[in-house]
């Protein structure tokens, strides 16, 4: 992908005023929701505690719970299947959607079937992939990328919304009514309308899961609006797309996680649905079932005894709404559908260090904490954010930076050098007078993201010798 | 395809060689509490057996937390029960309701020929399910703290599309179905090995804020939610 380095894309994002407005506005309010409910409870930290411990106790064990999750999942009549990659999965799912003899599906919001552009290979095999989520439906007819975990479509204004919807829904299918307003109220019927034409007629569906559980091959969806619900119940069949490292070790793991995970997301003390499945039910929902396992870079973040907290994540998306870095670049900066602090760890683990923007990404963050401080699972970001910049740091060549920094040295260890270095600095300051400096040639990486003061015009030993010299 | 699982499962040995525990596996049934591994305080397993009615404040603060979520309650009687589901059902001008089969005959008593009783037998399509205003089913676990109704879909409350597709569900409450919190759902809600019943948490009616955050209750749901919490 050649998405610019974070960097270029923030120094961009920074220039949207309204982006900025509208993410301030929005990651305050779910910040304050949010806090509101927590405050609710008074086990919390016993909460997190059990959660990230559930977690670990499923990594640790990873492959015996994934054996006994398929074991639960084929004795209730799903069919399970191994994905070592993307390509891999795509090629699973895509078949599977061949055999039903349907060129269209409706899709849950899926973070995992968005890591591996599913809907970009069904596409490639003549397939329509159709987003139920309204912000995703907004994402897709827009041509546009989600820039948030939760609310992917909150960089968008509701007009911009109507306009889409007005050019965008009657291409695809029914189209949106011509009187339409900006009012979200009047948004939200024309998406009711325009999908349920293609609910009651798809004959597949696909989701992800937010929880897999081993001890009764049960998967959970957790969501708002009903779509969910509209494609994990009406097709023929359903195809659930699991990142390995979703697996619960036990049904009880569940108390922990619903009280965590809406309490994190949305600020709500539950989410208005929650479906559970295990394999087919007679007579209820589809009848053929399958689930997709897969891999793709997990058990190589799994390698790792420190970076392996990060697959504890449970896409809540607290972390961005604290994030002072997140909050004014917005999503796309970190280019790729998990942004924020947790993004920014998981990404460079999940494809390595190679490109320019999964090396830049340990970077994007103060490192102020308060990510660690909300996480529902208690990933300490900050410190795999430090262990990643280490990475990142000893890949690469010796840099200006190391050169610069050798040079201070041996100019510091001699007054003689020193006062020699700060005369010529003091004739650059007297050159450029108050302009600030923005980027030093060969010191790119360092400059580019700091402005760097003006140099004086006169040193501390050149001022003591002006003023005090002759005493 | 079974090379992809065996190669998937050898990267996550490999990648977990480091660990040395075992893995807990399968915990003890509940009931059973398995010695040492005792949970904190309000994430264990419940302490009320069901079929108890809880204390008066976990049923105030279940209605409560429902009417949070802009639905409706009503606390009602058994022996009202018929006439306030009628009374419900007329407020929001209900022209066909669909019942399932497994429900109390009782409660449609006092509807008369107004609405229409739509039965689910043979399963209707969800193009028809489509043309029905509402539905009334029973529940399986009302939760206290979060305001959450849950169905595990047996007879009295139908398969999972009947009470997704109509946009106005009206749920009956016993009392006795009400728990404290999570946890006590959860326990009580683990699906049996020999018939894992699918289940629905319903917390208010179907609600989005993906346009400017600005709350909109019913995007794909039914639109409206009436939870009848019925005493005995």
């Amino acid at each position: 992908m050649g998405m610019p380095a974070f960097p270029e894309a923030a120094e961009e994002a920074l220039g949207k005023t309204q982006q900025r407005h509208n993410l301030h506005h929005a990651t305050h309010t779910i910040r304050a929701k949010r806090a509101g409910v927590v405050g609710e409870l008074d086990d919390w930290q016993a909460l997190r505690t059990a959660g990230a411990d559930a977690k670990d106790e499923a990594l640790a064990h990873l492959a015996d719970y994934l054996e006994q999750l398929e074991e639960n999942l084929t004795a209730n009549g799903a069919t399970v299947h191994w994905a070592r990659d993307a390509e891999e999965a795509n090629r699973i799912v895509t078949a599977l959607v061949k055999a039903k003899e349907t060129d269209e599906v409706v899709k849950v919001k899926s973070m995992t079937t968005q890591e591996i552009e599913l809907n970009e290979a069904l596409r490639e095999a003549g397939i329509d992939a159709w987003e139920t989520d309204l912000a995703e439906l907004i994402v897709q007819l827009g041509g546009d990328l989600p820039s948030h975990i939760l609310v992917p479509a909150i960089h968008r204004n509701r007009s911009e919304i109507r306009e889409i919807f007005l050019r965008e829904m009657g291409q695809v299918g029914r189209a949106a009514p011509e009187d339409l307003t900006d009012d979200p109220a009047r948004l939200a019927e024309a998406a009711r309308l325009h999908l349920r034409e293609k609910f009651l007629r798809a004959k597949v569906g696909i989701s992800g899961a937010n929880f897999a559980i081993a001890d009764t091959g049960s998967l959970v969806v957790v969501e708002s609006e009903g779509n969910g619900r509209m494609c994990l119940t009406l097709p023929e069949t359903l195809i659930s797309v699991v990142g390995i490292e979703k697996v619960l070790p036990s049904w009880d793991d569940l108390a922990p996680m619903l009280q965590l995970l809406p309490r994190s997301s949305t600020g709500e003390r539950m989410n208005p649905y929650t479906s559970t499945w295990t394999g087919t039910h007679d007579g209820d929902g589809p009848q053929e079932v399958h689930v997709v396992l897969l891999d793709n870079g997990r058990t190589h973040v799994l390698g790792d005894s420190i970076g392996r907290q990060a697959l504890r994540c449970i896409r809540c998306s607290a972390c961005l709404n604290v994030c002072p870095v997140y909050e004014r670049t917005g999503g796309h900066a970190y280019g790729s559908v998990y942004p924020g602090p947790i993004g920014a760890v998981l990404n460079p683990q999940l494809r390595g260090t190679a490109s320019e923007v999964d090396k830049s990404l340990p970077y994007a963050s103060t490192l102020c904490g308060a990510c660690y401080e909300v996480c529902p699972v208690k990933i300490n970001i900050p410190e795999l954010l430090v262990k990643l910049r280490g990475a990142v740091a000893d890949q690469e060549r010796p840099s200006a930076e190391s050169a610069a920094m050798a040079a201070a040295g041996w100019v510091l260890s001699d007054p003689r050098r020193l006062g020699a270095a700060q005369k010529a600095a003091n004739s650059v300051g007297r050159l450029l007078g108050d302009r600030t400096i923005r980027t030093v040639p060969g010191m790119g990486a360092w400059t580019s993201a700091r402005d760097v003061p003006t140099p004086p015009t006169e040193s501390f030993r050149q001022w003591w010798a002006r003023e005090r010299g002759t005493q | 395809m079974s090379s992809a699982k065996q190669e998937i499962l050898d990267r996550i040995r490999g990648a977990t060689a480091d660990i040395t525990t075992e893995a807990k596996g399968v915990p003890a049934p509940t009931g059973t509490a398995s010695p040492g591994a005792t949970p904190p305080e309000g994430i264990g397993p419940e302490t009320t057996p069901p079929g108890t009615a809880p204390e008066a404040a976990i049923l105030d603060r279940f209605a409560e937390a429902v009417a949070d979520y802009e639905a409706r309650v009503l606390r009602v009687h058994e022996s009202n029960l018929p006439d306030t589901i009628a009374q419900v059902l007329r407020d929001v001008d209900c022209r066909s309701v669909i019942v399932p089969d497994g429900i109390d005959a009782e409660w449609t008593g006092s509807l008369g020929t107004a609405p229409e009783v739509v039965r689910d037998t043979p399963s209707l399509a969800a193009a028809d399910l489509d043309r029905v205003d509402a539905v009334l089913t029973a529940s399986a676990v009302g939760i206290a703290a979060t305001g959450t109704i849950v169905l595990d879909h047996r007879a009295d409350q139908g398969r999972r599309a009947l009470t997704l597709v109509p946009d106005t569900h009206v749920c009956v409450v016993r009392t006795d179905q009400v728990v404290a919190d999570v946890p006590d759902a959860v326990s009580r809600l683990r699906p049996d090995p020999r018939d894992a019943r699918p289940l629905t948490w319903i917390s208010g009616p179907s609600a989005t804020s993906d346009i400017e955050l600005e709350r909109v209750e019913g995007v794909h749901g039914p639109r409206t939610l009436v939870v009848l919490l019925v005493s005995a």
